[in-house]
């Protein structure tokens, strides 16, 4: 699996939001990509899986360009898990994660693809809860049932917008744990929006800094989290030190106005689930 | 399945039972007899008891079951198009544009296509304007991009109020017989059925339910949000357009022979969810099997009410509310408990 982002800018109306991304990906890493809020991040996955149009540049899966794509056709190479799944119909867990094998069935679910979904949920080990209503989960569960769903549509890339948001700490790391150990299994390409940079440098291979649009350090979670780089895109002062071979950053303190930090409204996107009164 | 199975028994039990109500009075099984014999040819309609029995009763039983099912399958697809529990089959304006077309049709006699006149042109004029404002939402969809379930269920509504306030000034202006017609009409009733206009609901009801169970999948994809769906290989505005047309049109056969039903379209999906869950490949045709049962037992509760009994839209809501109603909070008790 290989993606390329060819020269990509965006911009939502008149603001840019995106400018001239280059990136190439490739392989079964882990990717996270890392930043402050509004920086554009999850723009950038939009553009990478076609729910945005980039407004210049092209990106490029194996050799391809996405725009030709056809959607069923794309669905099949590439998984999306998005940031908050709130369902105005709740299924059962099974129905849902069952739903991930839309791109690769006709019309009937087939007893291939139950198995799928039940080997899945053994893997994530949350089998006990295929027969509950997705909403009566825990944020947790939430978050690995949604994790499944990408997983059933077997990707050759999951690309997942911040899957450890509202997650205590031990389930912080067993989800993150789980897609390094997945890139593997899976022989996928693992991409991840995270704000927690600890997290993300304990498993990931590689880590993606964005500030103000661009990109601004790629490499291992080495190169990426220096002092110097979090205090030019955070605005924070911290120590980052080694811990079992990996950089662990302690925070200090905020640095300057808050106030000169990127707006936050970009990251929303498309609107998400309605909540308006009808008839 | 076991569900779907009992609601068709409990279909056909009722369906007996309705035949036998009205101001003529026959017992249940002399009007199953006289239904079973016309039905396999022993007998030709004859006696006043069968005419009473096939012309006139099982008509409006027949109508109730498949607008029943029509209404019911409609209201619980456009729900989960737009990712909303308080859509119904009316929610694109179906029905402000029926009733204004039946208005002009009652008060002036005018019919949009020359040459017809009476019933027919009420008909034919709430059909033609049922289409306008889900027209008008499907283009919406095709030509402004992004757009979203809650921009497309507030352009329904806007419509809704331009073609309401149509019908309210030309009832303002119209003469007191017609009024009340214009007023029986919007209530909604089965007592226009004929064996006529039952094939051609029927006909509608069963293609529009075959076409939306088609996409009974897609749909379970898009009410988990739009992006997410992309993701899943499914282009969300063709799914919207395809399905509006498909609602749009079966609801407008509908309205047009029935006037507005309400309620129907909005609870019976409701209470199927309760009772079976929301995976769109078993709410659908369940739906349409409970819709019907409700739907007739409503008119027969209609019919047995007095002595000319009453339009079957006052009793769809009058006993399905408090029954509503009461599922509501029954779930509520056992999430808590």
């Amino acid at each position: 699996m290989r993606i390329n982002v060819n020269g990509v800018a965006f911009s939502y109306s008149s603001t840019p939001v995106l400018k001239d991304i280059n990136l190439d990906l490739e392989g079964n890493e882990f990717v996270s990509i890392i930043g402050p809020n509004g920086v554009g991040k999850s723009t950038l996955i939009h553009c990478m899986n076609k729910i945005l149009t980039p407004t210049e540049g092209v990106v490029m899966i194996n050799g391809e360009d996405i725009k030709g794509i056809p959607l069923k056709e794309l669905a099949k190479k590439l998984a999306y898990v998005p940031y908050s799944g709130g369902d105005a119909f709740p299924l059962k867990v099974v129905d849902t994660v069952l739903m991930g094998r839309h791109p690769h069935n006709k019309w009937k679910s087939l007893d291939s693809d139950l198995d799928i979904v039940y080997d899945t949920l053994k893997l994530l080990r949350i089998e006990h809860l295929a027969m509950r209503q997705f909403n009566e989960l825990s944020a947790g569960q939430h978050q690995k049932v949604m994790l499944a769903r990408g997983i059933v549509q077997e990707p050759r890339l999951l690309l997942l917008d911040e899957p450890t948001a509202n997650l205590d700490i031990r389930h912080q790391i067993e989800v993150t744990k789980l897609l390094k150990e997945l890139s593997v299994a899976k022989d996928m390409l693992v991409v991840m929006i995270s704000h927690d940079l600890n997290i993300a440098s304990k498993f990931s291979d590689r880590m993606i800094l964005m500030h103000e649009g661009t990109i601004f350090a790629v490499g291992t979670p080495e190169e990426v989290l220096t002092e110097e780089n979090i205090r030019i895109v955070y605005k924070v002062d911290s120590n980052v030190v080694m811990h079992n071979g990996r950089p662990h950053v302690i925070l200090n303190d905020s640095l300057g106005d808050s106030s000169d930090c990127v707006d936050e409204s970009p990251e929303i996107g498309i609107s998400g689930t309605p909540s308006v009164a009808a008839s | 399945m076991i569900f779907i199975a009992a609601c068709c028994i409990l279909t056909f039990a009722l369906l007996c039972v309705s035949l036998s109500i009205g101001k003529y009075e026959l017992s249940v099984t002399e009007s199953y007899r006289i239904f079973i014999n016309i039905l396999f040819g022993r007998n030709k309609v004859v006696t006043m008891a069968d005419e009473v029995v096939w012309e006139m009763r099982l008509p409006r039983s027949m109508m109730a079951v498949s607008v029943g099912a029509g209404l019911s399958v409609a209201g619980a697809a456009m729900q989960s198009l737009l990712k909303n529990p308080l859509a119904d089959p009316y929610t694109t304006g179906v029905s402000s544009g029926a009733s204004f077309g039946a208005s002009i049709a009652i008060v002036y006699g005018f019919c949009l296509l020359p040459s017809i006149t009476g019933q027919n042109a009420i008909i034919v004029n709430a059909f033609l304007l049922s289409l306008i404002p889900s027209a008008v939402m499907v283009a919406l969809n095709i030509f402004k991009k992004n757009t979203t379930a809650t921009t497309t269920i507030l352009t329904g509504i806007a419509i809704m109020y331009v073609f309401s306030a149509m019908t309210a000034m030309i009832k303002l202006l119209a003469k007191p017989e017609s009024l009340s017609e214009v007023y029986i009409w919007s209530v909604g009733t089965l007592g226009k059925a004929t064996w006529d206009n039952i094939g051609v609901v029927t006909t509608v009801v069963i293609s529009g339910s075959a076409l939306l169970m088609l996409v009974s999948r897609h749909l379970n994809v898009s009410t988990s949000g739009d992006k997410l769906a992309a993701t899943l290989g499914i282009n969300i505005n063709a799914l919207r357009v395809y399905l509006l047309v498909v609602i749009s049109f079966m609801t407008s056969a509908i309205v047009s022979f029935t006037g507005t039903i309400g309620f129907v379209g909005l609870a019976v999906p409701h209470m199927v969810r309760r009772i079976i869950g929301s995976e769109n490949r078993y709410l659908l045709p369940a739906s349409m099997a409970f819709g019907a049962v409700f739907l007739l037992l409503c008119d027969i509760i209609a019919r047995s009410v007095g002595t000319t009994g009453l339009p079957v839209g006052t009793i769809t809501a009058l006993f399905g509310g408090p029954l509503f109603i009461y599922l509501l909070i029954k779930e509520n008790k056992l999430l808590k408990g």
